[in-house]
């Protein structure tokens, strides 16, 4: 029951953009198209996955035995800019078609501060292993949902006559803004 | 300077080396100030919360661990005889997530005064709990668990809500409540240990 | 390029916030108030000069391949001194920023100006380049926050100017985003006039 409640919390009461604005660089500029929105998507929930293990084995293990919490970031950053390094490197030879179709937003992975955003998090609150893994999973899920939505709302609105000063990323954080607000009435769904 | 991997990892490994260097100086150097920082605001809270009192009242710190988190009962005396507790309390439900308050009670388990210790609610509303933005956490004062009801009007409690922040008016009495409890129970086992004499 | 001029840009024709259309999560995420955002534009100023500076020092001795991950470590070396920083020394500031401050090392902004300037100009110039980024994101956040706290709240920087009561939405998430699409709407318009 105890998942169920992180599940629904980081999908839809603490959605990592739309509530906790996380993410937001390449939800903005990734959202554009439905199918980038889904292979960024994708390669998120699987970054964020394994960051939060290897994250969660390297704080309890090496950090905190050794004292040295305060490397926290450091050490952090650095799995997650390895951890994309070797995605890019296995997809170029797995997979070489999607390689191309997420191109440059594979290597920006590195800077979505939704990755590092939720490493730091599940250690605050001192999620468990199996806690941490669900929460990123959850939360990547989350991030792929608000991506994806956002993404259709945006191919509807190029079609729309939008006045010049409110073109592209304006009226696009004012419709991110309604979204966040109806996102808004799952607060209280869970404690 | 080239690529080869003896340079890319030499490189490396001196700039990560340095850099932890560097960062744990200044660790170091703020450790102090980190953790004086840390307990400034509970001294204080004590202090705020309780009647005067003489004793070393950090040496009569002691922890319970309730509800999935932990509630921090200190003992304040005068002159040895004991004048209240602070008890630093915590609620899990606000609007923003985890509340910290610290209620001062007297012995016979009146509320003093509470001051919030920890919070992140919403400035200009959840805020308000905080002693300088309102009077919300002035009714407490004075009022006795026994005889006022610790839940807010909507709930049928004798509490008056913060307007537009009803969800932060019910974790701050959540935490109220869970002191009064932790308080009871110290002070029915001081009791039971009384009683054995 | 001139030396006020590489400062000055920052300020306007190359703002981080509304031109560069960088940092958005810090900028969101901390202009709930003023002083919050004011707060979190210094602290990433300062992690930006001086991994600028630290850049343009070992830029002749890194490597090309791992230039990325090297910059990575010195700018989170310096986030994590900002961070103990705050920590010890403005623990309201630092409890009020919360998860944003170690997040100042993935703002696009820093990584962006160590790759496209530091790596290749001199110290000073670096510097000045940090500076000048630095301060017109400090600008931009500190207005959003000013707008969004008196719309919010009806206060500034703390100080009660209306009766008191708002708009609540601008405090909250949706408000941000609304805020900010408007700033630079209407930051287009007025430098659309100016060009």
């Amino acid at each position: 029951m105890e998942y169920f409640v992180i599940i629904i919390g980081a999908i839809f009461v603490n959605n990592i953009v739309l509530a906790q604005f996380l993410g937001i660089c390449p939800f903005l500029g990734v959202s554009n198209k439905i199918d980038t929105s889904l292979g960024m998507g994708a390669g998120v929930t699987f970054v964020m996955t394994i960051t939060s293990i290897v994250v969660y084995l390297l704080q309890y293990y090496v950090l905190v035995p050794l004292g040295i919490e305060y490397m926290q970031t450091i050490v952090f950053i650095l799995v997650i800019a390895t951890l994309v390094q070797m995605v890019e490197i296995v997809l170029r030879k797995v997979s070489p078609s999607l390689y191309q179709a997420l191109g440059i937003f594979l290597p920006l992975i590195t800077t979505n501060c939704a990755v590092l955003g939720v490493a730091i998090i599940l250690v605050q609150k001192e999620f468990n292993l199996a806690q941490s893994v669900v929460f990123s999973v959850a939360t990547a899920v989350g991030f792929a949902l608000a991506l994806v939505l956002f993404a259709g709302l945006r191919e509807r609105l190029e079609l729309e006559d939008t006045p010049k000063a409110m073109r592209g990323v304006p009226i696009a954080l004012v419709m991110a803004g309604i979204l966040a607000m109806a996102f808004m009435g799952f607060s209280g769904l869970v404690r | 300077m080239e690529s080869t991997l003896k340079n890319m990892v030499l490189t490396l490994f001196i700039i990560t080396f340095v850099s932890a260097t560097a960062v744990g100086f200044v660790y170091q150097v703020t450790k102090g100030p980190i953790a004086e920082a840390k307990s400034a605001k509970i001294t204080a809270a004590i202090a705020l919360v309780l009647p005067e009192f003489d004793n070393d009242i950090g040496q009569t710190r002691h922890i319970e661990n309730i509800d999935g988190g932990q509630v921090i009962v200190y003992t304040a005396t005068n002159n040895g005889k004991v004048v209240g507790y602070a008890v630093e309390t915590f609620t899990n439900k606000g609007f923003r997530g985890e509340i910290r308050l610290m209620v001062g009670f007297l012995p016979d388990g009146t509320i003093n005064k509470v001051e919030t210790v920890y919070h992140s609610e919403t400035p200009g509303f959840g805020d308000k709990i905080e002693r300088g933005r309102s009077d919300f956490s002035v009714q407490f004062e004075g009022q006795n668990p026994s005889d006022f009801k610790l839940a807010i009007t909507k709930d049928g409690g004798d509490v008056d809500a913060i307007t537009a922040s009803t969800i932060t008016s019910r974790a701050f009495v959540d935490a109220v409540e869970r002191a009064c409890r932790v308080f009871q129970s110290i002070k029915t086992a001081e009791g039971n240990k009384l009683k054995r004499f | 390029m001139g030396k006020f001029q590489i400062f000055t840009k920052g300020l306007i024709k190359e703002n981080p916030t509304f031109v560069l259309l960088l940092g958005m999560c810090p900028t969101l995420g901390t202009t709930t108030s003023a002083i919050n955002g004011l707060g979190m534009g210094v602290a990433t100023m300062f992690v930006l000069i001086m991994s600028n500076v630290a850049i343009s020092l070992i830029k002749n001795v890194v490597p090309d391949k791992v230039r990325i991950p090297a910059f990575i470590v010195v700018i989170a070396a310096f986030v994590t001194v900002v961070q103990l920083c705050m920590e010890a020394y403005t623990p309201d500031l630092y409890n009020a920023l919360g998860v944003f401050i170690p997040l100042i090392v993935v703002n696009c902004i820093i990584l962006g100006r160590a790759e496209a300037f530091a790596s290749r100009n001199s110290v000073l110039d670096s510097a000045l380049d940090g500076a000048g980024i630095g301060l017109g994101f400090t600008l931009s956040l500190t207005l959003l926050g000013v707008v969004r706290e008196f719309l919010g709240s009806g206060a500034v920087f703390g100080i009660q100017l209306t009766g008191g009561g708002g708009i609540l939405i601008f405090i909250l998430a949706p408000g941000a985003f609304i805020a900010l699409g408007y700033l630079i709407a209407i930051f287009n318009k007025l430098t659309a006039k100016l060009r």
